[in-house]
């Protein structure tokens, strides 16, 4: 039976899994990934799922949230103070801000969390943890593409009943584009919190906080054509690589002129966002059980 | 013997102490930019090859770390608390990463440790198995092709669409512990199950580990119970300080690690004037002997714990020295002193001198025990020590099918006879 009892010891078995103190920086497993990609798509459903559980509204809320914020601000910078531009009625102006910006800002403070908030489960049994932020982004998407929905709803009804026309043409397909730069930036973004908050827990409180300052200084409420008078406020604006991609998605949406230099510049901070992401997550994932 | 399916390789994981957060920024910056270039981290917790560099105290859990393991083996892994046994089994389950060393692995490995990771409170039984089951790595297909068998054997079947949240932690742990034992891993890791959960539980654990092993897949078993490993383990690694102690067969190294205790704690002494006591009467040394010198102390073997005193000014007859033998909760199993020998008892020496209390077998229960030193003159406490002294009882020899600790603080061997009631004919 034992065919090997050769003096030499056994040749080296084909090992599945090699585990040493150190790797390449960029290395991502995509054939482990792969592997559990059932894990993905059952981590996107209960995040979907779970979420309205026990709410009466259920999935209803991520409609209203929009919708109220929308009339919230068309209410009071609208009306009030009268900042929205003349060729778009209030709420279309702002719902059209809110929406991707809603996706930004989830992919952000959900993906952010991924260590910490996943440690009970990270400390106690080995996955991928890309496998989290990537559920994450999946199950964002999709609360995304409700809200845009609700969104092109909204364009219709005004469509139908008001003076306004609406007026896009072959631009409407540059849109995904914008998604995937908002995910991607997002998605970069907020892993590399994610690492670096389990050092810093300050980051935490810091996030939602950072989140809110940067829509400020963006077009989701004062557009940018508000902002001729001020060039060094239009500055930091355009320092933001949200701004162009709201501009664009208004523009791909309604008409207009869609700002490539800025989305070029927005998909190049996506992508390096993404990398330093990618790297600090794989280097802090391989230990952070130690310290979190 | 079949093919290598674990190779670990001059493993070690060291941990910098105090040092979380006590860095600024800018050093992390500086390091984060080292290692983006590809150079190693200046302040590598790893690197103690600069040990005129102190970047904070190192502290190895586990270093140089060898050995390898054949499909189809059971390896016990023992070693007392803080030895590195868990620290090992991190690494081996990838919870964390190495600081040197390699593992290589063959096979999908499940550990039994954790059991119901990753349930969802909000989902139902039936979703938390697909969570739970993917989680441990399994995908859909094999989980639909498993689940009745899952559901059956979690004898929960009338809540499954129930959320979890509504379950009691004993049906959480039959789900979880059924999911992860339907996984078929090719290295199952085993923590000390056996300490946790009912006899159901453990009974079933076992069995699965059974299962595992004859059907050639390699177990990776950690205990403090002897018994257990002895019963279970084709072979036995020895975790001490960090190092692997013995490497062999069980019998073998698990005498040799119950020798060790024999030989450490379980003797004091005191430099002269600085024992517990007063100027009157003062400890000189103290000690637990087993009956056989140098052996194990088990549940069954007698033992003696000799007090030595110096006395200095107590001329009478009246000093009576005693012992408490206390757990690790500082309750008192029992107390006992010389005035329990009856009032024939010598008169106390001047100078040195040492008594002995033997303590019979099939007394003590598995565990660890101290012992406190008490004095009396008369009917006065003269003085009362603190712990002296730590031993620990080992279990021995398996009495029943249970496996774990019986309950009760002592564990006396007592006669027990029956009588038929009944009178047929």
């Amino acid at each position: 039976m034992n065919a090997r009892s050769s003096p030499h010891p056994a040749p080296p078995a084909p090992f599945t899994t090699v585990i040493g103190p150190r790797r390449p920086l960029l290395a991502i497993d995509l054939r482990e990934l792969w592997h559990y990609r059932d894990l993905v798509l059952l981590f996107t459903r209960r995040d979907i799922v779970t979420v309205y559980a026990q709410t009466v509204l259920g999935p209803l809320w991520v409609v209203l949230q929009p919708l109220i914020t929308t009339f919230t601000f068309a209410l009071i910078f609208g009306k009030a103070a009268g900042l929205a531009p003349p060729e778009l009625p209030g709420p279309l102006f702002y719902m059209s801000g809110l929406v991707p910006w809603a996706f930004f800002s989830g992919q952000i403070t959900k993906t952010s969390r991924t260590l910490v908030g996943g440690a009970h489960v990270m400390t106690k049994v080995y996955f991928p943890r890309l496998v989290m932020p990537i559920s994450m982004t999946l199950s964002n998407g999709f609360t995304f593409l409700i809200q845009f929905a609700a969104l092109s709803v909204m364009i219709a009804v005004y469509a139908w009943t008001g003076p306004f026309t609406w007026s896009a043409g072959t631009q409407l397909l540059g849109l995904p584009m914008l998604a995937l730069i908002m995910g991607t930036l997002g998605l970069g973004t907020g892993i590399l919190i994610s690492a670096a908050t389990t050092k810093y827990r300050d980051l935490s409180f810091l996030v939602g906080f950072g989140v809110q300052l940067l829509m400020y200084a963006s077009p989701v409420i004062l557009p940018l054509s508000r902002l001729q008078k001020f060039p060094a406020l239009l500055r930091v604006f355009e320092l933001n690589p949200m701004t162009a991609v709201i501009e664009a998605f208004r523009a791909m949406l309604f008409g207009g002129a869609v700002p490539w230099d800025g989305l070029l510049y927005s998909a190049t901070v996506a992508v390096v966002m993404l990398l330093v992401g990618v790297m600090t997550f794989n280097k802090v994932e391989r230990s952070f059980a130690d310290i979190v | 013997m079949g093919p290598v399916v674990i190779e670990v390789e001059g493993l070690g994981k060291s941990y910098r102490l105090g040092s979380i957060g006590s860095g600024t920024i800018a050093d992390e910056l500086r390091r984060g930019w080292a290692r983006l270039r590809g150079r190693p981290d200046p302040d590598a917790p790893v690197d103690t090859a600069s040990p005129g560099r102190a970047q904070g105290k190192v502290f190895h859990a586990l270093s140089d770390v060898s050995f390898r393991l054949r499909e189809g083996e059971v390896l016990g892994i023992i070693g007392r608390n803080g030895a590195g046994k868990s620290t090992l089994l991190k690494l081996l389950s990838r919870i964390t990463a190495p600081s040197e060393g390699f593992i290589r692995m063959k096979g999908r490995v499940a550990s039994l440790l954790e059991v119901g990771t990753g349930f969802h409170p909000d989902l139902t039984g039936r979703e938390n198995i697909y969570l739970n089951g993917a989680i441990l790595g399994m995908h859909r297909r094999e989980i639909d092709a498993k689940l009745g068998e899952i559901i059956a054997f979690s004898g929960i079947e009338h809540h499954i669409d129930t959320p979890v949240k509504r379950y009691s932690s004993g049906m959480k742990v039959r789900l979880g512990f059924a999911v992860a034992a339907h996984l078929e891993p090719e290295i199952l890791i085993v923590d000390e199950v056996l300490a946790v959960g009912d006899a159901e539980f453990q009974r079933k654990c076992l069995g699965k580990m059974k299962d595992v092993s004859t059907s050639g897949r390699t177990i990776l078993f950690v205990s403090h119970n002897m018994t257990a490993v002895l019963s279970l383990c084709t072979r036995v690694v020895w975790i001490d300080g960090g190092r692997v102690a013995a490497d062999g067969p069980p019998e073998e190294v698990v005498s040799t690690y119950l020798g060790s205790y024999a030989q450490g704690g379980d003797e004091v002494a005191w430099a002269p004037g600085e024992g517990p006591g007063t100027d009157l009467v003062r400890l000189t040394h103290a000690a637990v002997l087993p009956q056989e010198a140098g052996a194990p102390l088990t549940m069954r073997s007698p033992f003696t714990i000799r007090i030595g005193l110096e006395n200095r000014r107590v001329h009478d007859d009246d000093l009576n020295i005693g012992i408490r033998v206390v757990n690790d909760h500082d309750l008192v199993l029992f107390a006992s002193t010389q005035a329990d020998s009856g009032t024939d008892r010598p008169p106390v020496p001047q100078g040195r001198f040492e008594v002995d209390c033997l303590i019979p077998g099939d007394l003590m229960n598995e565990g660890s025990y101290h012992v406190v030193v008490t004095a009396f003159r008369g009917a006065k406490l003269h003085f009362m020590t603190e712990r002296v002294l730590s031993f620990t009882v080992h279990a021995g020899e398996r009495r029943g099918a249970w496996f774990g600790k019986q309950a009760g603080l002592i564990r006396p061997r007592l006669s027990w006879r029956t009588h038929a009631m009944d009178h047929p004919g």
